[in-house]
């Protein structure tokens, strides 16, 4: 190598650090959301007595906090229910962002079913799908009794066995061979 | 280098007439001494020619430093072939579209307020309140579809008139590089209104992004910065639709517009070449090229 050479690399090599050391923070700042994981957050939504085991009672909490209206969602909450292998003591919260897209499902008393405006995907009492686009069951929320209140806390997906898993978004497998192309985020929780 | 006109270049830097040029017989003496020489102009009069001078001085003053003038020229008095004709505007077009989104957006940014909380009300004052408020804003609001189905006719135009074949493939790519940069800003804008129609569009759009396979949910939890739409969702879109995708877009529409200068545009597919009749036929030149057996030494 002559001497011109190693120059030329050496300065090379040293304008390629400071690229680096300007991108790679601000590339690292801009990924960093994926690798974080908030705070757990539980908000207390009724006492035990406003919830029934054959109907679903619909409430509203906050999910985001900073953001006002645009943070909060909706769950439908009921009693569990022996018939599903439920513990008759506990709560179920089912969410009503659609597997599909994350449109927001209504449950339809009449039908017992929920249904979604966007797609018409619709799903049974307990958020297994029915019919339509949606790919795995409705979204599930984590369930706590404190001080004769029901508590809502974190998201969890659900397989079409209704097997907790992470939260995942809408529109990703939660089973069959298709869930190993939707790895689970290091963002959300662990499923309880 | 095409030359300069005369009329822009200052009276000294002008070349002087070769001898013989200017009419007169060789031999003789300029014909200006002849004459008796002119009268001296009065003081309005200089100014007047001064003044009339001064634009034209500092252009040239600007012209002799930068060389603004030839490839002003070259871009702009460049030839185009036979049959173009209003189709060949769609590019234009676009980039007017582009440059009306810039300024309105240059504009709407300042009233608006990229905060979860309160960008919906900043989005009003300028629509109910800020003079001519909804005026800039909705040019903004339509301009982006103007812009879009712009970007498809000039792509159709290019498409069907074949001038993505050689050599402006490379142009063609950078022109679909355009048109996804066009479309995440029509993506990422569409949520900086932030009312019940962008907040649930962009939450689909977020979740079909989602939908691609292995990398599609940490690119949810990328644009959404977390797990949720939440309070720093809204100014990484606004960060991303008045920052990044701009900056790059003007980038590349220079490279787009450098490779249409440099390479020319195409006649239309129904316009034929002219067949040339001294030419020599293409059949004997190959018959030349693979008999010629001077070889140039470099490959032996």
């Amino acid at each position: 190598m002559t001497r011109r050479k190693a120059f030329t690399v050496a300065a090379q090599g040293l304008g390629g650090l400071a690229g680096a050391a300007i991108v790679l923070p601000a590339a690292g700042f801009a990924v960093a959301p994926i690798f974080h994981r908030g705070k757990e957050r539980w908000e207390a939504v009724g006492p035990t007595g406003d919830f029934v085991a054959d109907t679903y009672r619909q409430v509203v909490f906050t999910e985001t906090e900073g953001i006002g209206d645009a943070g909060k969602t909706t769950a439908y909450v009921r009693r569990g229910l022996e018939e599903y292998e439920e513990d008759p003591s506990g709560f179920v919260a089912v969410s009503n962002r659609c597997a599909h897209l994350g449109c927001p499902v209504r449950y339809v008393e009449a039908a017992g079913n929920f249904i979604c405006p966007c797609h018409g995907g619709a799903y049974d009492f307990q958020g297994k799908r029915i019919v339509g686009p949606p790919v795995r069951p409705l979204d599930h929320f984590q369930t706590r009794v404190r001080g004769g209140q029901v508590e809502l806390g974190p998201r969890y997906s659900v397989t079409s066995q209704l097997e907790p898993v992470r939260a995942r978004d809408p529109g990703e497998f939660t089973g069959g061979i298709w869930e190993y192309l939707y790895p689970p985020r290091p963002s959300t929780f662990p499923p309880p | 280098m095409p030359k300069i006109p005369d009329s822009i270049v200052p009276a000294p830097l002008r070349k002087p007439a070769k001898p013989g040029q200017s009419g007169a017989a060789k031999g003789q003496a300029p014909s200006d001494l002849k004459t008796s020489p002119p009268e001296r102009p009065t003081d309005v009069q200089r100014l007047t020619d001064k003044a009339v001078d001064a634009p034209v001085d500092v252009l040239a003053w600007v012209d002799q430093r930068t060389g603004a003038s030839g490839f002003l020229t070259g871009m702009l008095f460049r030839k185009v072939p036979k049959g173009t004709n209003w189709f060949y505007t769609l590019g234009s077009a676009t980039l007017f579209a582009f440059i009306v989104q810039a300024v309105t957006g240059v504009f709407l940014a300042m009233f608006y307020t990229p905060s979860a909380t309160q960008a919906y009300a900043s989005i009003s004052h300028i629509n109910n309140e800020v003079p001519l408020g909804a005026l800039v804003h909705g040019m903004h609001k339509w301009g982006s579809s103007v812009m879009v189905i712009l970007i498809f006719l000039h792509m159709g135009r290019t498409f069907f008139f074949g001038a993505y074949k050689y050599p402006r493939e490379l142009n063609w790519v950078i022109g679909v590089v355009l048109l996804i940069l066009t479309m995440t800003m029509a993506f990422t804008g569409y949520l900086l209104p932030f009312d019940q129609r962008s907040f649930w569009a962009s939450i689909v759009g977020i979740n079909i992004n989602g939908t691609g396979p292995v990398v599609g949910p940490y690119l949810s939890d990328f644009l959404r910065a977390g797990p949720e739409l939440g309070a720093t969702t809204l100014s990484r879109f606004y960060a991303i639709h008045m920052l990044l995708v701009p900056g790059a877009i003007i980038a590349l529409i220079g490279a787009h517009m450098y490779l249409v200068v440099k390479l020319g545009t195409t006649a239309p597919p129904w316009v034929k070449a002219k067949k040339l009749k001294s030419a020599t036929p293409v059949s004997k030149l190959d018959a030349g090229a693979d008999d010629d057996d001077r070889g140039n030494g470099a490959s032996a």
